[in-house]
């Protein structure tokens, strides 16, 4: 869902304004404790989806230490405020391992920003948990994507519209915003429905820039596109500020998820919290994790956030259950590995396994990606989802994808073969 | 009626093999008596499959009994349930449980009731019973809803229902659809005689919109080739009118995006270009009149749920006054100590966007806040064939309001003149007794109110977060700069021709590069005319 700033101008000032601000260690003491770092957004573009993910967090470590702390030492959190601005991440990344000597580092939500920490985590052999859903097409033995790839997401949705129960949709329009996740995304997706026999002018591919919001033209062309006669649905990579213009403009003109359904794959439950989603009921959302999951694990969840955030409105998403589960994962990994050195961790933590909040157990890869279930739901009138449709099993994730030339020959495993994309055609790694 | 219906609902089945085994027993059933459609339905429901459960509404619809109509209304609202005992209820309007075998009222809610889960497919059937059993209601509103409901869904169930109602609808408006309705049927299902289809795409040509469109589309394989040529024509004849509308529509949404860049322009041009300030902040007068608009739904929510409809009508003068105040106070205590000093009024004013942007963050959370529409901003109407949405229409006229009111405050007014006459020339009006300070406070409230004021348009249809104003900083500027500094007619012209040149361009180059090939226009055209569409002039121009 990674979605950027507006105008770069604006991000420069940004940083300036927060590079004066110093990182904020939660705990005042220092002594022998185990620190973690928090790299999330919490001013700038960004802030409106990071935040709760620092909060997230914050409480996941409480939790921990109230229970003992790990190795007999308290957690420690170091936050660190990057202020949606991608250079800055990179900087801060830097000043988390260097000078605070964080174990383990969990953030980033754009895909950008992502790209710009990778070097400084691999130059100081660090770990990053990476909680979002992102374009796939990577893994780097320091990183671990909590976040669902393609395969877990993307593929599935299309897979249950084509379906009888999703309305054997025929005809598709492949919306984003213009940058690299929808980009990727709507390549693998093209190419999926091209093998899938979809004709190539059943497939429409519409981009727009950062926080559009004039969407009169595009909801047109979607509903034009839509009556050719052949059952037609949107899929939509629109990053999350110029979702609510988009929806609001589908319920003033009137297309109903009945008639052209929308399935999205950044809108979850945060984002509908600003929209009356009376007008959207039966639009889609597929994730691997919804507040409405109906599962005992995830009853505990929600109170324990809605205690934390003493709000009964508080809402739960996807990436607050990725950096749950990687949490949880790496404290795993610590205490099978008895120390919180990067390079033992790194080996003791595939395989590990620790139970999602939907009912299932999700375990580590080899290519640092994870199983997850995955969810379709549909939007009700109370901004929440309901679940209509879901794997049986748990999917792995698959760092590359099978859909793409010069992607499907490629590999990931960081136990047997030590590298990020070993090609099994030449047999060799890079 | 039953008698004749369900033979012949049973044949068209039949023909179109579809749930083929499935009615014929139901057709013996229904003679025998004994399990009826109801309990087949009861059964169909707590199955939990949406294949079963379309089946169930499908089997509902056909049974004939009273409260068929509610119990398919209670699942849409997802007040049908399925009791641990498999008892098959819902929940009526008022609030009662009712058996959906019986009929009858139940004493008391059945323990473990879950309720049955509806997805759009399940909805798209609603849809279709639901216009079906409705195609002769009393109320003119719901026939002509059903009729619609019906064409959309095409489903041949719905013929006999439809031929009964033609025969009994007074309303010619209603009439018409229904026979456009029935031509849909006629059009898309098999096994129809060439004849019928060829008079079915006639009355769809008639009808001759988008919606129209698709059935001609869908013109089964089994019907003669003159049929599909007449269908081919059809489609095209109703293409090329399309097209021809797609224009008047592209206008429309040109002048719609005009308006929303004219809100956001005019306090610019006030404060841009009447005093010249650079103000960098002005989007977020913008996002404080969209946050002063989300209060005082949320007063009114809590307090005063009946005036809900009136909530923007009292978060006008509200979103003026909190923005116009902060706008005196910036005036006051910062851009007054840097006058003629543009860059630093650049930075400050950049400085106090970004505390504001922060401090929004901080107070209101930087998640979106809902704005709600009042009814009658909700829904569209159609000239021709576009739709055009009431939105969008009030925003149109809000903005056309506002514009005027500042040119007659600027105008007519006491402190209009004295605006003009300080920026035209300080010092002069200084020595006429004009207090120049006041002036420069109150021009600069003004523009900042009036920022405020397209917050409460622009609440309707952006977020309402803590970046609204950053997506309209660059676009004001760039009306105000192409409009020429100083002229408000210039704004409303720049504005207007930006945002239609903006939708003429998008259906061919895509978002992007339409904003692109924009900004770059406009580049040029400063390059020719540095003084923008309308430059000032005489001497308030060498200042």
């Amino acid at each position: 869902m990674t979605m950027t700033r507006r105008s770069l101008l604006a991000s420069s000032a940004m940083a300036a304004a927060a590079a004066t601000l110093p990182a904020i260690p939660a705990f005042a003491q220092s002594g022998d404790t185990i620190k973690v770092g928090i790299l999330h957004s919490l001013s700038g573009t960004m802030a409106i989806s990071e935040t709760t993910l620092k909060d997230v967090m914050l409480m996941l470590i409480d939790e921990q230490n109230k229970k003992g702390g790990l190795l007999g030492k308290k957690l420690e959190a170091v936050v660190v405020d990057p202020a949606s601005n991608w250079p800055l991440f990179a900087e801060k990344a830097r000043e988390l391992i260097t000078q605070h000597k964080v174990a383990a580092t969990f953030g980033c939500w754009t895909s950008v920003s992502r790209k710009s920490v990778l070097p400084v985590f691999k130059e100081l052999n660090n770990i990053l948990f990476y909680p979002v859903q992102y374009e796939g097409e990577e893994s780097e033995r320091n990183v671990f994507y909590t976040g669902a790839a393609p395969n877990q997401q993307a593929i599935p949705a299309v897979d249950y519209l084509m379906s009888k129960d999703g309305g054997e949709v025929k005809r598709w329009v492949l919306a984003g915003t213009d940058y690299v996740y929808p980009r990727t995304t709507n390549k693998i997706l093209e190419a999926y429905l091209l093998a899938k026999g979809v004709a190539k002018e059943d497939i429409m591919i519409n981009y727009t820039p950062f926080g559009h919001s004039d969407w009169q033209t595009i909801v047109a062309d979607i509903k034009k596109f839509g009556s050719a006669g052949k059952k037609t649905a949107v899929v939509s990579t629109i990053n999350g500020d110029a979702n609510v213009p988009f929806y609001k403009e589908l319920g003033n003109a009137g297309i109903k998820a009945t008639d052209i359904p929308v399935v999205a794959f950044s809108v979850g439950e945060e984002e509908l919290a600003g929209i009356d989603t009376r007008p959207l009921v039966g639009h889609l959302a597929a994730w691997n994790y919804f507040q409405s999951v109906k599962d005992v694990a995830n009853y505990e969840f929600i109170k324990k956030w809605k205690d934390y955030k003493k709000s009964s409105k508080a809402v739960t998403n996807d990436p607050m259950e990725a950096h749950v589960i990687g949490f949880n994962m790496w404290i795993k990994a610590v205490e099978k590995a008895k120390t919180t050195a990067p390079d033992a961790v790194i080996d003791a933590i595939v395989g590990v396994e620790v139970p999602n909040l939907t009912g299932g157990i999700s375990k580590m890869l080899p290519n640092h990606h994870i199983t997850k279930p995955v969810l379709i739901g549909e939007i009700r009138a109370d901004g929440q989802f309901d679940v209509v449709w879901q794997t049986k099993d748990l999917v792995p994730g698959d760092a590359w994808t099978d859909h793409l030339e010069g992607s499907k020959d490629l590999e990931a495993d960081w136990v047997n073969l030590k590298c990020g994309n070993y090609n099994t055609k030449l047999k060799k790694c890079g | 009626m039953r008698i004749i219906r369900l033979p012949l609902t049973a044949l068209r089945r039949l023909a179109s093999c579809l749930f083929l085994g499935l009615f014929l027993l139901n057709g013996v059933q229904m003679q025998g008596a004994q399990a009826g459609p109801l309990e087949d339905a009861a059964a169909l429901f707590a199955k939990d499959s949406f294949t079963d459960t379309a089946r169930a509404i499908e089997l509902l619809a056909d049974s004939g009994a009273a409260h068929a109509g509610p119990a398919i209304e209670a699942l849409n609202d997802r007040r049908l349930f399925v009791a641990a005992d498999q008892t098959v209820y819902f929940r009526d309007a008022t609030g009662a449980f009712i058996a959906l075998i019986s009929g009858a009222k139940l004493p008391a809610e059945p323990t473990g009731g879950t309720g049955v889960r509806v997805n759009n497919r399940i909805r798209s059937s609603i849809n279709t019973a639901l216009g079906t059993l409705t195609l002769q209601a009393p109320d003119p509103a719901k026939r002509r809803a059903a009729a619609e409901a019906v064409f959309k869904s095409r489903s041949p169930d719905s013929e006999t229902a439809l031929q009964a109602a033609i025969r009994n609808e007074k309303i010619a408006a209603i009439r018409d659809i229904q026979q456009t309705a029935l031509a849909a049927i006629i059009a898309t299902s098999p096994n129809r005689s060439d004849i019928d289809r060829l008079a079915a795409i006639e009355v769809l040509k008639e009808r001759g919109d988008r919606e129209a469109l698709t059935p001609l589309n869908q013109i089964p394989d089994s019907a003669g080739a003159n049929v599909k040529d007449a269908a081919k024509a059809a489609a095209q004849t109703i293409t090329n009118r399309l097209a021809t509308w797609s224009a008047v529509q592209n206008a429309w949404y040109g002048v719609s995006l005009g308006s929303v860049l004219l809100l956001a322009a005019i306090g610019l041009a006030i404060t841009f270009g009447v005093m010249g300030i650079i103000n960098m902040a002005h989007g977020e007068m913008v996002m404080i009149g969209a946050y002063a608009t989300f209060i005082i739904q949320e007063i009114i929510r809590q307090n005063a749920p009946g005036l809900f409809e009136y909530s923007l009508a009292i978060a006008i003068p509200a979103a003026f006054l909190i923005a116009g105040t902060i706008g005196i106070a910036m005036e006051r205590l910062v851009i007054r100590h840097l006058y003629g000093r543009p860059l630093e009024t650049l930075l400050a004013t950049w400085g106090i966007s970004l505390i504001l942007m922060q401090a929004t963050r901080t107070l209101f959370g930087p998640t979106n806040r809902e704005v709600g529409a009042p009814a009658f901003m909700s829904g569209s109407f159609r000239i021709g064939l576009i739709d055009i949405t009431y939105g969008r229409v009030w925003i149109v006229g809000f903005a056309l309001v506002v514009f005027f009111a500042v040119l007659a405050l600027l105008r007519f007014t006491p402190l209009g003149l004295q605006m003009r006459a300080v920026t035209q020339n300080r010092r002069m009006a200084a020595s006429m007794g004009i207090r120049t300070a006041r002036v420069d406070a109150l021009t600069f409230g003004l523009g900042s109110g009036i920022a405020g004021l397209a917050g409460v348009a622009l609440s309707q249809i952006d977020n309402v977060s803590p970046n609204l104003g950053q997506s309209y900083i660059i676009d004001s500027f760039m009306v105000v700069v192409f409009g020429g500094v100083g002229n408000l007619w210039g704004t409303l012209v720049a504005a207007l021709s930006l945002g239609i040149a903006n939708k003429f361009l998008e259906p061919f180059a895509g978002a992007v590069l339409g904003k692109i090939a924009l900004l770059v226009f406009i580049i040029l055209f400063i390059q020719k005319r540095p003084r923008g569409l309308f430059a000032l002039k005489g001497r308030a121009v060498e200042q």
